[in-house]
């Protein structure tokens, strides 16, 4: 057999690559991948040519400058060395891709939107970026059933305006809707805004078609409500990070449209107050509440500085935490009585609800206002992203203890100068986002990151908390999954890995990294 | 001074506009309302210089259905004084809109009316215009500044968005001031003012308690949605795009 060339430009990549060169310390990457795993081999001329063949060339991308979108995560937290990026058309062609790459042993990385907070979404190394934005179509709705098919590539958000012009609504909303794929949510278990009303994927979908890694369509597509016939092999991939398969289309049970959405923020002087409010919220305004929000006064602040065209919408009412509440019913009236109600009530002046006063509040009056205050809250991942360097954490505890944790990050972190902590999260499940923020230059700063991790995930595993909630395990939290999950169950993913992926070509280096796998044993 | 502000409710701005089934109007049943974005730059105008200690009094005045008062109590939360509604069913021209307020006007001796420049439905521009006409009072229409001058003389100085530029008048009060999108942004109501404003008196008046005539005069013969817009046509190459723009939309 004739030797193979390796693909000039990963050639170079593969080459410093090997020994981390100082180009790649510009970004944070998982302290556990340092070296490309052997078995992998190449790109080469050969495949590059093979793929143009299956997905025609204007869908085959190598030149450096194109493939900097695919090589770098959203948050410029990660920076992978990919030489070939495809985007396939059609299930087929991704079946074709499969079945070639894992002939040639070279290893894939699905992307999607490339909005993931993990770095699940980028190569470590040369692995080929499968993409789905040219799986985008819509293949079948059913109008009295509320159920939506597609293809993997679709945007959630032209996919929430489809379903909007017939009376329904997508089942998850979360702040990168304008980029994200639904097949990343889907591969991504992602959570959201709405998780308090629409409950999680787990429920929402109800059938995929996925390729396995040998190139095998496997379709467990059936769009129907009900189906309990045998193991339910579909929820393996909810949340599996592309690391089984590639997600190709899905099938979703959509809620219907709200005829009146309410939206209000409530100024609280403690913690304390917040979680009366939303123990009151939730007895009072009870099926119509559909999100409940919290963000500290730091992460106000973030956004009144870094969000162009954001205001204070509280100038007079200046506190330390902000609950955001929103209601969504088919009936206005009904509605807005419940929460004027609930409102009087945590505004009364009696002694007996001094636990449950507010410093102050708004309801919004319109969709604009709505979206404003929308705009907070949803825009405090991106103000972080603009004011430098971010160590974000996404953590799932009972609520009492979620700002202790902040509380004691912030006294941890006394010393560092200029670094400020930010609490923020849904309140209604459990999930705080902590985000410690600093100037850009930190970001490889592995003294700030040693005083944080595992300090944090270890703070948290303690208290029976998790160490991700929804943004998954992606490359930065693999080396801590035995933090996560008892040997056993450990040994489990990875038998249950190598069943579905023999070769481990499928998005290498996350979720379930060599280093675990040999750990627990084989 | 005391200050009189006419709101009106209106289709909210972002909803997608449906015809009735016999194409005789608009179908506003079920279909999220609110105040005319213009409106709530008059009242956030208003309320702000009645904070300055310019105005003692901001009432709000609003011509339609019962529903309107859900619209004047935002209003009321947002830090108007006073409340009147006009009660009727009828869908009123601007004409008959301004006779009204002229009579509100008068009752109340108001010396300044704030108007939104239009409204978003039918963007007819004319209420405010009419008004001045009909009281006899200077106008200053699309003003995206307003500054109080010399409060014992009663001037107050406007700023103009025209065509050419910035044009800026003064004019004596009592006026009649219609507003544009680039002079504030509306503040958010706080919570007490929005459970106050739940329980306050809300005057309700007809046309008839003024003896304004309210009778159209126009006939509306014909509502159509505009035309579907053909889709949009991808193509591959330069050379089919030549083609398409020499065969088909013809233009070289």
């Amino acid at each position: 057999m004739a030797l193979r060339r390796p693909f000039s430009s990963t050639w170079k990549l593969f080459r410093q690559n090997e020994v981390l060169g100082s180009s790649l310390q510009k970004f944070y990457s998982s302290s556990i991948a340092t070296t490309r795993d052997s078995k992998f081999n190449s790109i080469t001329e050969e495949d590059v040519t093979f793929f143009r063949s299956v997905v025609g060339p204007c869908n085959v991308v190598t030149s450096a400058s194109a493939l900097e979108g695919f090589n770098q995560d959203w948050m410029h937290t990660f920076q992978g060395a990919s030489g070939l990026a495809l985007r396939p058309t059609s299930t087929t062609q991704v079946q074709e891709i499969l079945q070639h790459c894992n002939q040639r042993r070279l290893a894939v990385v699905p992307q999607g939107g490339n909005t993931g907070l993990v770095g699940g979404s980028v190569p470590v190394f040369d692995e080929v970026v499968l993409s789905t934005s040219r799986l985008d179509q819509v293949l079948a709705f059913d109008p009295v059933g509320g159920i939506l098919t597609c293809q993997a590539g679709c945007v959630l958000e032209t996919l929430n305006e489809y379903a909007e012009e017939r009376g329904f609504v997508m089942p998850l909303d979360l702040g990168a809707k304008g980029s994200c794929h639904i097949g990343g949510n889907v591969s991504t278990n992602a959570g959201g805004l709405r998780v308090i009303r629409h409950g999680s994927l787990h429920g929402s979908v109800l059938g995929l078609e996925v390729v396995l890694p040998d190139g095998q369509l496997l379709d467990l597509n059936r769009p129907l409500r009900k189906d309990n016939t045998g193991l339910p092999l579909h929820h393996l991939f909810i949340g599996a990070e592309g690391t089984l398969g590639v997600v190709t289309a899905v099938s979703l049970l959509l809620p219907t449209r709200p005829s009146v959405v309410n939206v209000a923020l409530l100024a609280c002087s403690s913690f304390q107050t917040v979680q009366e409010i939303f123990m009151e919220a939730r007895r009072s305004l009870g099926e119509i509440i559909s999100a409940v929000e919290f963000f500290d006064r730091a992460s106000l602040d973030l956004a009144l500085r870094h969000l162009p065209g954001v205001a204070d919408p509280l100038p007079a009412d200046s506190a330390p935490f902000y609950v955001l509440l929103e209601t969504q019913g088919a009936h206005g009236e009904h509605d807005t009585e419940k929460l004027h109600n609930f409102l009087a009530a945590i505004m009364s002046e009696e002694e007996l609800d001094t636990k449950l006063r507010v410093v102050g509040g708004t309801l919004a009056q319109g969709a604009q206002q709505q979206q404003q205050l929308w705009r907070i809250r949803e825009g405090i991942t991106e103000a972080l992203a603009r004011a430098g360097a971010v160590f974000k954490y996404d953590l799932s505890m009972p609520v009492p203890l979620m700002y202790e944790l902040v509380e004691e990050m912030r006294a941890r972190l006394r010393e560092e100068e200029d670094v400020s902590v930010v609490g923020y999260g849904h309140l209604g499940d459990d999930n705080l986002h902590l985000n410690i923020s600093a100037p850009s230059e930190r970001q490889s700063c592995t003294r700030l990151r040693g005083l944080i991790e595992p300090f944090v995930y270890e703070w948290t595993s303690n208290r029976g908390g998790s160490i991700s909630a929804e943004h998954g395990i992606g490359q930065a939290k693999a080396q801590y999954m035995p933090l996560a999950h008892t040997p056993l169950a450990l040994n489990l993913m990875r038998r249950i890995k190598t069943l579905f992926d023999p070769n481990g070509i499928m998005n290498p280096y996350k979720l379930l990294p060599r280093q675990i796998c040999n750990s627990v044993g084989a | 001074m005391k200050i009189l502000v006419g709101i009106k409710r209106v289709i909210e701005y972002s909803t997608k506009i449906r015809l009735k089934a016999d194409f005789s109007g608009v179908e506003t049943n079920l279909v999220k309302m609110s105040m005319n974005p213009f409106c709530e730059i008059a009242i956030e105008e208003a309320v702000r210089l009645k904070e300055n200690g310019y105005a003692s009094e901001v009432r709000v005045v609003s011509v339609g259905p019962s529903s309107s008062q859900e619209t004047l109590r935002s209003a009321l939360a947002l830090g108007a004084s006073s409340a009147t509604h006009i009660l009727t069913n009828r869908n009123v021209e601007p004409l008959g809109v301004a006779r009204l307020l002229a009579e509100v006007a008068r009752k109340y001796d108001s010396n300044l009316v704030l108007l939104g420049k239009q409204s978003i439905d039918e963007d007819n521009s004319q209420t405010g215009q009419m008004l001045a006409g009909l009281l006899g009072w200077p106008q200053a229409t699309n003003a995206f500044k307003l500054t109080v001058l010399w409060p014992e003389n009663k001037l107050v100085e406007v700023v103009r968005e025209v065509d050419a530029g910035l044009e800026t008048l003064r004019l004596a009060l009592p006026a009649v001031v219609t507003v544009n999108l680039r002079m504030n942004s509306p503040r958010f109501a706080t919570l007490p003012g929005i459970l106050k404003a739940k329980k306050q008196p809300i005057e309700i008046l007809s046309a008839q308690d003024f003896g304004v005539d309210i009778t159209p005069h126009t006939q509306i013969m014909k509502l159509e949605l505009p035309p579907k817009r053909p889709a949009c046509k991808m193509v591959t190459s330069v050379d089919e795009l030549i083609n398409l723009i020499r065969t088909e939309a013809k233009v070289i």
